[in-house]
Formats: structure tokens, sequence, C-alpha cells
């Protein structure tokens, strides 16, 4: 490691543990801060000499982050950022935790990807799915895909895209080596008509195509079942996840070609990420009052479809947390993207910082609900017994801290 | 009304749908059929044409590619401008303030047609006005405050004809001074939230225009409650 590195990634270790130790934070990104101040090329030079793969996409990334780290144990020590500081001062402070660790794999803004993929020269890049997330913050979706598409075509290892998702065959079909999965999930409002020439796109079934150029779905080498995988030499895999719905075992199919693309053997690979039961607290199960809730945390439209169809498995009350903070968004407007009327029937509450925007919403989606802005207090309201509690991003934070130290 | 049901058409969601405004119909859906007036919403897609059958319109924001594209397929298959000459109900929200002009010219500084159905022109302002808006009603248009979000580049010039929807308290609008216009029956404005969700007086303003006739009183408390809200957010 260069002097000056050394020299940078030692003090950003120091004001980390400081940080930690003041209670500033979980350390995540501060100390990644100050050396990245110190040596701007420290992103590079900590990459120098591993096998990293980078993960980014607009839903899923901490879950594949952490699918994909726990699979490449199999060949060595993996350095990662799980806990969502997905920025290049958290992927600095990640990497200078463990200098010394053969692979690593990184969970990557999508904005700030090709920052990332230039500094890094990734093995493999991870690209899930693409659609509306925060637009006061993030941007437009076609202006992300156009600056992807770039960066995905400067990549010399191999992309891993979702062929389902239409905005991400358009930003992964340039690229040298595309390994495709067909997910079977991805979100088809922001894509009526084509990333490349505007005209619109068709579907057929599973089939989709461009009315105006020759974007189409490619032919997958992967494909995600109902339960199981079939790799690209036609073997079936049976997944047996522990965490629940469709897109995480389209989570867990990405991941496992991620980790076949650096050499795992996909049933290895399988092995290891069907353990992860818990992701950041997400998906976790509290007992309190006599409730057993279980937490899920859904960030945009896309998400919440996804999360509003898991929790229909069964028929339990729902606790619903809007915040409406920098980091969730200040605009609420995508909660009319969210189709709420499945929750018709069913036992709700409105929570959180911005419950009557939810509970205006939940009126005209003609679902009967209360509002009780405490989440923990909304828990408390309902029935004794199975909860599901859907939070955004700083009202999941939130809620899951104040959870543990309860 | 040209059917036993009021229909909503909610044109090209799938372009121009960026801000919830699939919201808009929602609501004027709801507000219709929970007073007893039979209605639907109709969803034209991208690629298919644009009927002029309707009683009341819904534009909602899109991308800048999105709006161009827009554009053309609404020239293309002119159902809502026929529709409007005849005097249907036309609520154009963010992009449709600009794409409802003479023409509009991005921050490119390419100026495009727009469909001429409101006397504006649009260009790309400095920066882009992001956050809460709080209107007032002018010429005694509506009651109460005007509530919404906004998120656009965009600002816009009327001309003698369109007069603007409300004069701005907090926000941008169409140049920080008013917010949104106001000609015949077309209704353009550029704050989401969605905008009818947070201000059901424009909602029954425009049902009143489509059915004849002024709506019977409907209160909503999670409505009323976020209207007080949302003024104290923004220290009005
Ligand atoms: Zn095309």
């Amino acid at each position: 490691m260069p002097l000056r590195t050394a020299a940078a990634v030692r003090l950003g270790n120091m004001s980390s543990k400081l940080s930690q130790k003041m209670g500033l934070g979980a350390g995540g990104m501060i100390g990644g801060r100050v050396a990245l101040k110190l040596d701007p090329q420290a992103l590079a030079r900590l990459t120098t000499g591993r096998r990293v793969a980078l993960v980014t996409g607009t839903n899923g990334k901490t879950t594949s982050t952490m699918m994909l780290s726990r699979a490449v144990s199999a060949l060595g020590e993996v350095a990662t950022n799980h806990g969502g500081a997905n920025m290049p001062d958290g992927h600095v402070t990640a990497l200078s935790k463990q200098p010394d660790a053969p692979y690593a794999v990184l969970e990557v803004d999508e904005g700030y990807f090709p920052e990332v993929a230039r500094a890094a020269h990734p093995a493999v890049a991870v690209l899930l799915n693409l659609s509306r997330d925060q637009l006061d913050r993030v941007g437009e979706v076609r202006t992300i895909e156009k600056s992807l598409r770039t960066a995905l075509a400067g990549v010399q290892g191999t992309v891993v895209a979702n062929c389902d998702d239409i905005m991400v065959t358009s930003a992964a079909r340039d690229s040298a080596r595309v390994v495709w999965v067909a997910t079977g999930t991805g979100w088809h409002n922001d894509s009526a008509s084509c990333p490349r020439c505007g005209d619109p796109i068709r579907w057929q079934g599973e089939h989709w195509h461009c009315t105006g150029c020759d974007l189409a779905r490619p032919r997958p080498d992967w494909i995600t079942g109902d339960g199981f995988l079939i790799t690209p030499q036609g073997v079936k895999v049976d997944l047996s996840l522990r965490l629940p719905g469709k897109f995480n075992q389209a989570n867990a199919v990405m991941a496992a070609a991620a980790a076949a693309a650096l050499g795992v053997p996909v049933e290895e690979a399988v092995q290891r990420l069907r353990a992860v039961s818990n992701v950041a607290g997400r998906y976790r199960t509290i007992q309190r009052s006599g409730h057993r809730a279980r937490l899920l945390l859904s960030k945009n439209p896309a998400g919440w479809s996804e999360t509003l169809t898991v929790v229909r498995e069964a028929d339990h009350p729902a606790v619903l947390v809007i915040n409406a903070h920098e980091a969730d968004g200040r605009d609420l407007s995508w909660l009319w993207d969210v189709p709420f009327e499945k929750l018709r029937g069913r036992q709700v509450i409105a929570s959180g910082e911005r419950a009557t925007d939810l509970a205006v919403r939940l009126t005209y989606a003609e679902v009967e609900h209360t509002i009780v802005p405490d989440p923990l207090l909304a828990i408390d309201a309902m029935p004794q017994g199975p909860v599901e509690v859907i939070a955004n991003y700083t009202a999941f934070r939130d809620l899951n801290a104040r959870s543990a130290s309860e | 009304m040209s059917s036993s049901k009021v229909q909503i058409a909610l044109v090209l969601p799938d372009l121009l749908g960026t801000y919830g405004d699939f919201g808009n119909a929602v609501v004027l859906e709801k507000r219709l059929t929970w007073r007893g007036i039979p209605a639907e919403i109709v969803t034209v897609n991208f690629g298919e044409p644009v009927p002029d059958s309707c009683d009341i319109y819904v534009v909602g924001g899109g991308e800048d590619t999105a709006q161009t594209l827009a554009v053309r397929h609404l020239r293309e298959h002119p159902g809502m401008q026929r529709a409007a000459s005849r005097g249907a109900v036309i609520l154009g929200v963010c992009a449709g303030i600009q794409i409802f002009g003479e023409h509009f010219t991005r921050a490119d500084q390419v100026t495009h047609p727009g469909l001429g159905l409101i006397d504006s022109t649009s260009h790309a302002g400095g920066s882009r006005a992001i956050g809460e808006v709080i209107a007032e009603p002018v010429d005694g248009l509506f009651q109460g405050l005007l509530t919404g979000f906004e998120n656009h580049q965009g600002r816009t010039v009327l001309g003698p004809s369109a007069r603007p929807l409300a004069r701005v308290k907090v926000g941008t609008g169409n140049d920080g001074q008013v917010e949104g216009a106001v000609q015949g029956r077309i209704l353009c404005t550029y704050l989401h939230g969605p905008v009818l969700p947070r201000n059901p007086q424009i909602a029954d303003l425009l049902i009143e225009w489509a059915t004849g006739e002024k709506p019977a009183p409907l209160e909503l408390p999670a409505v009323t409650q976020l209207r007080a809200e949302r003024a104290k957010a923004a220290g009005v």
C-alpha cells in the first residue's frame, strides 16, 4: 500500500473509531470521508490487487450484496460494506477495515456507480433493476440509465444484468461480457417508451421488444423459478431461502450468477446465501407487548408493490410507516404509485411523521384505517399476534434502533 | 356528459405519470362515485389513440424525453384537442402546463411546438424549483389555499387569454409570482403532491365544470388535517 494511502487509511480508521466511541454514528462513513480527503485516489489504491464485485440498482442492493459476499466467502476473505454506506466514503471505510481481504463485494449507490467503477475496475458488476426513486434527489430514471450505460460499457469484467428490466437491459447491453438473468421481476411503469429510441415497448408474455429499434429481451443465461434457479448449463438448484418474496429470489439468483462469474460453484453459493435471514434488521421479527411484528423496509413504488405482495400471503394486520426526510425524498407523490388498494379489508394503521399523507392515500384507496403517528404505539394498538410493519427508509432506521434499545 | 358515466381519461400515464398523477384521476373518480354519480377512469396508454368522447382529461408530469414523445403522440392522435374545442374539462400538471402552451424551450435551447390549448409559452429556468408550494386563489376562483409540491425547471409566461390559477406565497410556480393557468375549462398547475388529493376544492371545481352542477359537500377528515399540516410546515 503506498505510503500516502496507508496514512490516509490509518487516519481514517482512527476517526472512524473515534466517531463510534463518541456515539456519532456507526462510523460507517466518517473514516472514509477523512481518508478520501487525504488521498482522493484511496478507492483506486484500496481495490488494486483485489477481485471486486460491485452491486447496484434501485432495489435489493443491500440484500444482494450480503448474499454475494456470503457466497464469495467460499473463496476467501471478503471486504464488504453491508450496512448501506454505499457511497465512496463508505467503500473506503469498508476496504480499509480489511486491507488484506483478496475479495471485495461493494454495494454502490447508482448515482456513484460510474465513479466507483472507474476507480475499482470490477471483475463483476451486478445491475439489479432501475425504477423511480426519490425523484427530487436522485433524478430521473432515464438519466441514471444513460450514465450507467456509459459506465458499464467501460467495465472489462462480467456484467450480471436482469433482462426482465428494460432499463437494465439497455444499460448493460453495450458491455463486452454480459450474463443475463431472468429474475421475473421488473417495474414497467417507467419504461413504456424505449430508453434508446423512444418508441413504444411491446410485451408478449415474458418477452418484450421495442417497436422502433432492435432493443429486445435478451435470451437469459440464468432463470429464476418459484423456489429454484436454472443455471446456464440447465441444472436446476433448489433455493429454499429464509427471506420472503419473489424479489429476494431474484436477489439470490443475481448473487449466484455473480458468484459463479468469480468462480464459486453454484451449489456452494446457494447453500451460503440461503442462510441469510436478516439484512441490517430487515425481515427481523420483534416481540412486543404480545405482538410478533415483522419489520419490512420499502423505499419506493416498486419496493412497496413487492412488499404488499409478500404481506398478502397472510391476512395479518399492517402498520405502514412513512417519513419524508432528505434520505427518503421529501416528495411523497409516489404514495399514489403504490397499489394500497391491495390492503382493502385488512386492519391497517397509518403511522410515521407523514401518517396523514398516507391516510389520505388510504382513504381514496378505500382502505379502512386509523392514524397512530408513533409506530411502536401503532404496533401496541393492534390485536395481539402477528403484525406486518412496512416502513420507508428513515422510518425503518428509527424503528429498528428504538426497538433494539427498548 | 356523453355517456351515462363521467369518463375520466388518464392520458399517457406510462409517459406522463412521474409524480403519482394517477392520484388525480382516482380522486375525481371517487369524489364522483361517493356522491352517487357514476364515473370511470379510461386509461390511454402510449401507442393507443386518444378518445375525444371523455368528459375530463388528466395529463401528468414526465421527464423531458417522455414529454417530447407525449406531444408527438397527442398531435398524431388529437382526440383531447377535439374534446377541448367542445368544452371538455382538462387538468394539466407539471409537464401539462408546458405542453399545453404555444411552445416550450428546453435547457438545451431547442424550442418544441406545444398543443396550443392555452395562451402561454414556457422556457427552462436557471435552477430547478423543488419543494412545497402554497398559493392563494386569484379572483375567487376557488376557496382556501392551493397546496402541493413542485419539481420542475420550466418557467411559464401567460398570454392575455390565459389567467393565473393562484398567487404564490411559498415556492416558485410559473415565475415566482403566480402559479398555474386557467383558460376556459382547462386548468394547469406545476403542483403535484399530487394536486387533487391535497386540493379537493380544485377537484370539485373540475367536477362542477364537467357535470354542470355544484357537487354536494364532501368532508374527508384526513384531507382537512393534511392541508393544515402542509400549510403549517410551509410556515403559513
Ligand atoms: Zn427502441
